[in-house]
């Protein structure tokens, strides 16, 4: 269990984050939505002790992580950030080597490789091993961050904006994978996430934000409500059941009868001409 | 194919036959046949001359190489290096600024300054880069070689009105063959700074891949980035010193071995390093033959290959960026 208790974060006048109290459920997914410039990000990366906060503490499991040493904290939680845009010609094998660092120290031990194995199959990338990371697509590249934190072997994964510039096979992919490791191996993961529809539907717990504060914090279905949804992104928001799973309908719901007959106009006078 | 010969064993075999061959190259004649009764004369220009030489070539080519791939890592740029980020040029500014006002101290106390403001130089650079928006490839060393011109204009200023242009020119072209025992001691300095940078390989390496990766996995990246840099500044103020300034050795010889060998320090820097030596050793080498008995200096060998090699590289780059 992870406790948020009032961080906050300033920019000049702008409070980026202001004042979030929060718990993160052990063994879940837990994801944070909210517009552009809510501040989940920001929040994320205090939490992982990337940035540093301006006021409050992160209590993990009741321990004050943020005075914790950075070598000791590696082997509890991971954070993979969307930032790693690597041209390095480094082998998929060695960047999961990477995940025991904090273990070894670079000095890889026979139980080290047998993690560094049982990550790779884990993520079946078998076939990739000495492949070099910049000839990888980017949803097999995700897979090789992730199978980098199993390597790491940490309870808790932080993963800001996972789908990012993935297609929706290797968003479904991803999110499968995530469910996975929190149902065989019991992790706690915690994602930032602009589709609301992967949240609702692969999430066990939704923390929505807005202007750097928490409107809501519990189970998807708390907060997968039309209300609260068309509040925090105002705009009109439908939810429909489908095949058991919360939809968020949020396209033209109907169809401009003036913008149909401006398109067939146009294509009338192209025929004429 | 070639990458294949990238091997470290094929690369230290070679590197000892270059060495071989350098002992026996030169206005005086030494053959290998001499060596079982070598003449006073010949003694003594093995001696004196010709193995500090080849020691020194291989120390300052090798060390100035591996500086080279760790700034490269450490800056996630393909193009910086002593000479592309002016530490070289810091480096003599600093040895001119001591002989200015501590003329008489210790060359370990000169070495000291000269190391403290290439220093100093490489942190400057490094904040700059941080602070610029354009973080292009090519832009990013061109800000290097502007600050690294200007530094070098003010040394060059000093010298004119101290009248130390000439040892002020000794040190811009590197020249191997004012190095005899005696005068070239003090690079031996730098192989303790070149362990540490191989016992750094690996955190090197992950400081490269960024600031938010290191602290992910509880690297201190700030520490890892200053030892970096403090191994370069020092290494490089050691040669400038002793040899004289060796352009873009620092850019091509990183820049080869990562194309055939990728970019895990791990795996390279031992490369690295010992393909330094064999390019200086060839250069100077070849150098040595082209104009007997004259030699051409160093710093125009490397110069005159290094620059042809640059080019290529240069070209490979925009065509793979195309």
């Amino acid at each position: 269990m992870i406790d948020l208790k009032s961080i906050s974060k300033i920019y000049g006048q702008k409070k980026v984050v202001n004042d979030v109290s929060v718990s993160i459920a052990k063994g879940k997914v837990t994801s944070f939505i909210g517009p552009n410039g809510a501040g989940k990000s920001t929040l994320l990366s205090m939490v992982t002790r990337l940035l540093d906060q301006d006021s409050g503490d992160v209590l993990l499991e009741g321990e004050n992580i943020l005075q914790a040493p950075s070598d000791k904290l590696a082997k509890k939680i991971a954070i993979l950030k969307q930032s790693n845009n690597l041209d390095l010609k480094i082998t998929v094998r060695e960047l999961i080597s990477f995940g025991r660092f904090p273990y070894s120290r670079g000095r890889l031990t026979q139980k080290d490789h047998e993690i560094i194995d049982e990550a790779i199959s884990y993520m079946e990338l078998e076939q990739f091993e000495e492949r070099y990371i910049d000839e990888l697509s980017g949803g097999q590249r995700q897979r090789v961050y992730i199978a980098m934190t199993i390597a790491q072997d940490t309870e808790y994964i932080f993963l800001d904006e996972p789908l990012n510039n993935l297609d929706m096979k290797h968003s479904v992919q991803i999110m499968q994978i995530l469910r996975r490791l929190v149902r065989e191996r019991n992790k706690t993961i915690i994602i930032v996430i602009h589709d609301i529809n992967f949240a609702s539907c692969y999430s066990d717990n939704i923390v929505a934000m807005k202007d750097g504060e928490v409107v809501i914090s519990g189970s998807k279905d708390d907060v997968i409500r039309k209300e609260i949804l068309e509040d925090i992104y105002e705009m009109d928001i439908n939810i429909e059941c489908i095949y058991g799973q919360q939809i968020c309908v949020y396209f033209d719901e109907h169809q401009d009868a003036s913008v149909d007959d401006f398109i067939e106009d146009q294509a009338q006078v192209q025929i004429r001409a | 194919m070639i990458h294949k010969l990238f091997r470290l064993d094929i690369m230290i075999i070679l590197l000892i036959v270059l060495s071989i061959i350098s002992m026996f190259v030169g206005v005086v004649e030494v053959s290998p046949r001499d060596l079982l009764n070598l003449s006073e004369n010949q003694k003594n220009i093995i001696i004196e001359s010709r193995f500090p030489r080849t020691v020194a070539i291989i120390i300052a080519g090798a060390s100035l190489s591996v500086c080279g791939l760790i700034m490269q890592q450490l800056t996630r740029n393909k193009f910086v290096s002593p000479t592309t980020a002016g530490t070289m040029d810091w480096a003599r500014l600093g040895i001119l600024l001591a002989l200015m006002f501590f003329p008489t101290a210790n060359l370990l106390v000169k070495l000291l300054f000269a190391s403290a403001l290439s220093l100093a130089g490489t942190l400057l650079f490094m904040q700059i880069i941080q602070r610029v928006q354009f973080k292009d490839v090519v832009f990013v060393p061109l800000i290097g070689l502007m600050l690294g011109n200007v530094v070098s204009s003010v040394a060059t200023f000093l010298s004119l009105r101290t009248n130390s242009v000439q040892s002020l020119s000794s040190w811009m072209q590197g020249d191997f063959s004012i190095i005899i025992s005696g005068r070239y001691e003090v690079l031996y300095i730098s192989i303790p700074f070149l362990i540490i940078g191989l016992l750094y390989a690996n955190q090197f390496t992950i400081a490269g891949m960024g600031e938010d990766f290191s602290k992910n996995l509880g690297l201190n990246y700030k520490r890892v980035i200053n030892i970096g840099l403090l191994i370069t500044a020092v290494i490089t103020a050691l040669v400038v010193v002793t040899v004289g300034m060796l352009p873009f050795l620092g850019l091509i010889i990183p820049n080869i071995i990562s194309i055939f060998r990728g970019d895990h320090l791990k795996n390279t820097i031992l490369l690295t390093a010992v393909l330094g030596a064999i390019f200086v050793m060839l250069c100077d080498i070849l150098g040595r033959l082209i104009i007997f008995p004259y030699e051409i200096s160093i710093g125009l060998m490397i110069g005159v290959v290094g620059s042809f090699i640059f080019l290529i590289m240069i070209f490979r780059r925009v065509k793979s960026n195309a």
